[in-house]
């Protein structure tokens, strides 16, 4: 009897984008928009996860999700303007549509963090690839014990979601601290570096899990603090970010001695990637 | 109420410091309180003080002629305000603002260094707490000075 050919659909190709229509777009600052992206089929994504945004004619590049991981049908992207990519994506609005890959990447440990102290420490739009993970302490509060959140920022003028830094700021049992490097006579709060804030922040240094995302110095300045102020390495996780371009390991391009940014991270352990840090040739 | 030795006691400044030496140091402070807007020194002034913070802010700042007043460091409870005091020719090079009611205790700097001169004990206690914190700052400053916060896309 010949055997019949089952009928087969080709799994999805990891490189070619889905299309995604922008639904609103919110000016945060002079460099740094947010905007909502409606993918054609809702995306579960866990909080510090990534997705590759494609600016139809100019190209694509990796952008964390700053959104709610329990909204799967609305994906929320942060993004600074700093080169062709993201200047284009920052010239849309709503109705226009962005090629979108992903989710791709190890978020950050919300689960294994569950009964620990939490503290997440964000500098510049560090703060956004956290917002997920903030969001997902904020709804799952009881599982956690104190919970610390540190922000740095250049300027007042520069500090991104301003309005829910206020909203945070007043929910009971979640501590913020908010640090701008300067700023005029007008602004009443912190000003300095973020990571001397750490000695105001209420925890228990042997049972807290430490989140950190922000440009590579200033991981690891707050890193070495924390562990002078007594948290494991083994505790303390980094999001990386290198030049992704396949963001499936495939291409190399982020490649970090052993590791692949886009797949082994970009949320990694810091005690794995310590000594990968101090190599400039990675 | 408490006396100069007991709120000096309480801060994290005297940490260590046995009882001879508080008393020693104690005998050149005072315990002031400042409002919100109040200066506890100038740029350029006389740097004849420094204070242990108890409660409140202070902001650290220079003015921009056209701009107005720019902060670069907020000091809070528990630290140290004011180290030109230490270094000739005791000049202060930023204005100090209390940003919020701050209480303080306030030190004359003479008095002290006339102390430690005399006892060199003394002065290694305070150098042993002043130098941490300045460390420290000088490293924050250094970060600062790279402005680093705009170098990434997350």
């Amino acid at each position: 009897m010949p055997q019949t050919l089952k009928a087969c659909t080709p799994p999805p190709n990891p490189m070619a984008p889905s299309m995604t229509r922008l639904t609103r777009f919110i000016r945060e600052s002079a460099d740094v928009f947010t905007f909502d992206l409606a993918p054609e089929r809702a995306t579960p994504f866990a909080p510090g996860q990534f997705n590759m945004l494609y600016a139809f004619g100019v190209g694509e590049i990796p952008i964390s999700i700053s959104g709610a991981a329990d909204a799967p049908d609305r994906l929320t992207h942060t993004i600074r303007a700093v080169g062709p990519v993201s200047a284009a994506l920052g010239r849309l609005k709503a109705g226009d549509q962005v090629g979108l890959r992903g989710p791709f990447g190890v978020g950050w440990p919300v689960e294994e963090a569950k009964g620990f102290d939490v503290l997440l420490i964000g500098g510049g739009i560090g703060l956004a690839p956290l917002r997920p993970a903030i969001y997902w302490l904020l709804r799952h509060r009881a599982a956690y014990g104190r919970v610390g959140v540190l922000y740095g920022a250049r300027t007042p003028d520069d500090l991104i979601f301003v309005s829910e830094l206020e909203e945070w700021r007043r929910t009971p049992d979640f501590q913020l601290r908010v640090a701008v490097e300067r700023a005029g006579p007008d602004w009443t709060g912190d000003v300095g570096y973020v990571t001397p804030l750490l000695s105001k922040l209420r925890y228990d240094p042997g049972d807290a899990i430490a989140m950190i995302c922000g440009p590579e110095v200033m991981i690891r300045a707050t890193a070495l603090a924390l562990e002078d102020a007594g948290i494991a390495d083994s505790r303390i996780f980094v999001s990386m970010e290198r030049n992704m371009k396949c963001a499936i390991g495939h291409c190399g391009h982020c490649q970090f001695g052993p590791l692949f940014i886009c797949k082994d991270g970009p949320v990694h352990r810091y005690d794995r990637v310590r000594d990968l840090l101090a190599y400039r040739e990675l | 109420m408490k006396d100069i030795a007991d709120l000096l006691r309480h801060h994290p400044f005297a940490e260590g410091l046995d009882e001879e030496t508080l008393a020693l140091i104690a005998g050149c402070a005072k315990n002031v309180v400042l409002q919100p807007g109040d200066y506890l020194h100038r740029e350029g002034a006389a740097a004849d003080s420094f204070y242990l913070l108890r409660h409140g802010a202070v902001a650290l700042e220079t003015f921009v002629p056209g701009r107005g007043a720019f902060s670069f460091l907020t000091v809070k409870s528990g630290e140290i305000l004011g180290a030109d005091w230490l270094i000739p020719p005791y000049r202060s090079s930023f204005d100090a603002r209390a940003v919020e009611l701050t209480r303080a205790i306030s030190f004359d700097g003479k008095c002290l260094r006339g102390k430690c001169e005399a006892d060199p004990r003394v002065g290694y206690e305070m150098m042993k707490r002043f130098i941490p914190p300045l460390v420290k700052r000088l490293q924050s400053a250094r970060m600062q000075a790279l402005g680093m916060y705009d170098a990434t896309n997350a």
